[in-house]
């Protein structure tokens, strides 16, 4: 199986080892992995700003980008559901480019769904051990159905004890630029998510999407958590002992 | 009602810092989810009664003319008077005139959002018509010095007993009381005498059958019938999209509300009421008045967010949405609170009078898959912030932001030297450590919590390197 892999902007300039984590768990379930050049973001953030034409000029250079490709496939549930769900409505009004849009939906993935559902991917490479907690991320959950995958995946890993949260579907209070125009709002809705995940004992916090681990990481920290850690499934997945 | 969501965010800090009300939000939001999971699975197939709800919803918006010419000539049939009222002024001018035709001195009033909408309380006032909230959180916040409510179905939902037992104590003058029973016996011992002595009722109403001219309330309390069946005169104001076509429709939106209301399988009462009283009945009211009213709701039909027009006014959403649960109703300011107020608000009040709460949102969309009646609320909000960015209504440095992201984002050579030094700067930030403490280029985010730092170089760097 070809794959192209979406890095996300986020993992491109945040947390680079997730990207690596992703094309080393693609090979580990065959696939020959690509990453084009002159990717940069998804436009979910100028979209979710309201600002539809920049956000139809990025989706349009997503589409050319990837063209060709037999699978897309991003470590992030809500810039993958941006691509798969929210480029058809984008470029609703231009037949051409909507078709185009609709076309690379049919094959975009999120990485953990990917692994599980198209690439049945047998080993992983990681032995990961420790107990963890899975934070569900909003648009990953409710717009990708993702849910099972991740969990599916940690269930592979003999040394993973996956202790459930309470609420482990409620948003960590992330919100892209909610976050920033919001702070002290989503702060505090990130307080109560590190709450329930510390309420499980659970040694390491893991998400599909860097944006909400970032949020959990920074609160955590602030309340003055030095130990719990937070972590990619992808970093999880591969992590050697 | 005067809106205070321009100032959104003072608000919403004043709520957050308000440890009280932080303790009643939390155990309010375990009460609704928790029952409201439950009340949905005695429905078989609950998604699909979602799809033909947001149907008949549909049906009625598409010709909202029809259906409500269809509601009046039912209604008058039945003896009703159908008036209609372009904004909250003119709700209380019908108000005090259809009281002053019938002499009306007291006016007991059962829950009414439009009211709320309209200021109906001073209004009556001023026209020398004492109003009585009958509902009992209507009646705790009327008594507190008509104090806004902060939940469009349990307005007092951010008060604890204590603070409604000081109050009791206070207002009636009584010994204090901490029981629940007790004080709810106490606020009946008032308000019976209002109901036996007012002269006319206001109510607002869940729905309006076309088919027969009747108004649905549903309610706990009780209230609500005798407000509409004691006094001589009843005034029902409602929206005017709140007409359903049958009462069959009726009876499916009744099978959804109260259970994503307050997770019942249906509320202690359900009143369908039909045309004034006749000859051979004796209850009822002699006359019937419906003011139905538009206040910024036609404007809406026929554009991108008719779909919040099918609201049911349920609450699910607000019981359900992160934001709402962390600073109450109060901090929106305006009538409507939560995902559904966030795009009423601005709809009703206009775009440059609300312009954070489309904008105070996660975009999560807890909302969206609880909603009853299917409103995409997270995409109504999103198309808000399209039209805020259209009339150039955010403020400069967020366009600044944003138009400098799309640039760089669309251009990879930008965006590869952008990067590059993007993350140099945040780790040098960062100072050795693995997190950022303060964060001038966007302060927001450090308020309450720390920014974690960057590994140091990007992913296109080292993967052009060929490092691992
Ligand atoms: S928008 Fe939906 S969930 Fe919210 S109050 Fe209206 S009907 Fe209920």
């Amino acid at each position: 199986m070809r794959v192209a892999l979406f890095v996300t902007c986020l993992v491109d300039l945040m947390r680079p080892r997730i990207g690596f984590a992703a094309i080393e768990l693609l090979e580990a379930a065959g696939c020959d992995v690509i990453v084009p050049a002159g990717q940069t973001c998804c436009g979910q953030p100028v979209w979710n700003s309201g600002d539809r034409a920049a956000a139809a000029a990025l989706a349009k250079k997503v589409i050319d980008e990837f063209v060709g490709s037999e699978y897309v496939v991003v470590p992030s549930g809500s810039c993958a559901d941006q691509i798969r769900n929210e480029y058809p409505v984008i470029l609703a009004d231009e037949p051409e480019w909507r078709a185009r849009a609709v076309e690379l939906a049919g094959r975009v993935y999120e990485l953990t769904d990917f692994l599980v559902n198209v690439a049945h991917i047998k080993t992983l490479p990681g032995n990961f051990s420790g107990s963890v907690t899975y934070h569900d991320s909003c648009t990953g959950l409710r717009g990708m159905g993702i849910k099972e995958q991740p969990r599916a995946l940690l269930a592979k890993m003999s040394g993973v004890e996956l202790k459930e949260m309470a609420a482990a579907e409620e948003c960590c209070g992330f919100g892209g630029t909610f976050s920033v125009k919001f702070g002290e709002i989503s702060a505090a809705i990130a307080a109560k998510k590190c709450g329930n995940a510390c309420a499980t004992g659970a040694q390491t916090i893991v998400g599909g999407d860097l944006g909400c681990l970032l949020n959990i990481e920074g609160k955590l920290r602030r309340l003055g958590d030095e130990t719990t850690q937070v972590r990619h499934i992808a970093e999880v997945l591969t992590a050697k002992k | 009602m005067e809106s205070r969501s321009r100032h959104f965010k003072a608000n919403a800090a004043a709520s957050l810092a308000n440890p009280v009300l932080q303790t009643n939000l939390k155990t309010a939001k375990g009460k609704f989810v928790d029952k409201r999971a439950i009340a949905i699975k005695e429905i078989d197939d609950f998604e699909g009664s979602r799809e033909a709800a947001k149907n008949i919803r549909n049906r009625v918006l598409e010709n909202l003319d029809l259906w409500l010419e269809k509601f009046e000539e039912s209604a008058t049939a039945r003896g009703a008077t159908v008036l209609w009222a372009k904004d909250g002024e003119e709700i209380c001018r019908h108000v005090a005139e259809i009281g002053q035709r019938h002499g009306v001195q007291k006016a007991a009033k059962s829950k009414s959002m439009l009211s709320e909408e309209a200021n109906l309380n001073l209004a009556l006032t001023a026209a020398g018509i004492r109003p009585i909230e009958t509902d009992l959180g209507e009646y705790i916040l009327q008594i507190n010095d008509n104090e806004p409510p902060s939940h469009i179905i349990a307005p007092v939902v951010h008060k604890s007993l204590d603070e409604v037992a000081d109050l009791f104590h206070q207002v009636h003058k009584t010994p204090r009381k901490t029981e629940i029973p007790a004080l709810t016996r106490e606020a009946r011992e008032v308000l019976r005498e209002h109901f036996l002595t007012a002269d006319m009722g206001i109510s607002g109403g869940n729905f309006l059958v076309a088919e027969t001219g009747s108004v649905a309330l549903v309610t706990n309390e009780g209230n609500g019938r005798m407000v509409t069946t004691l006094p001589r005169v009843h005034v029902v104001i409602t929206g005017i999209e709140k007409v359903v076509p049958t009462l069959e429709d009726l009876t499916l939106l009744l099978r959804l509300l109260p259970r994503s209301a307050t997770g019942q399988s249906i509320s202690n009462y359900v009143s369908v009421l039909t045309g004034v009283k006749t000859p051979e009945e004796r209850d009822g009211p002699e006359h019937l008045y419906f003011i139905l009213v538009d206040n910024g709701r036609a404007d809406v039909v026929g554009t991108e967010f008719q779909d919040m027009l099918r609201c049911i006014r349920c609450g699910a959403c607000m019981n359900h949405c992160p934001v709402y649960q962390t600073i109450g109703g109060h901090a929106y300011g305006w009538v409507y609170p939560g995902p559904m107020g966030s795009v009423l608000t601005p709809l009703y009040t206009g775009l440059e009078n609300a312009i954070d709460l489309p904008q105070a949102a996660t975009l999560c969309n807890q909302c969206g898959v609880v909603c009853p009646v299917m409103i995409p609320l997270p995409e109504l909000l999103r198309r808000l912030r399209e039209k805020q960015v259209e009339k150039h209504l955010r403020p400069w440095f967020e366009r600044f932001a944003l138009k400098i992201w799309a640039k760089v984002a669309a251009s990879p050579s930008l965006y590869a030297l952008g990067s590059w030094l993007g993350v140099r700067y945040l780790k040098w930030l960062a100072g050795g450590r693995d997190r950022i403490a303060v964060l001038s280029a966007a302060p927001e985010w450090t308020l309450g919590r720390d920014f974690p730092a960057p590994e140091g170089k990007t992913f296109r760097e080292l993967y052009r390197k060929g490092k691992k």
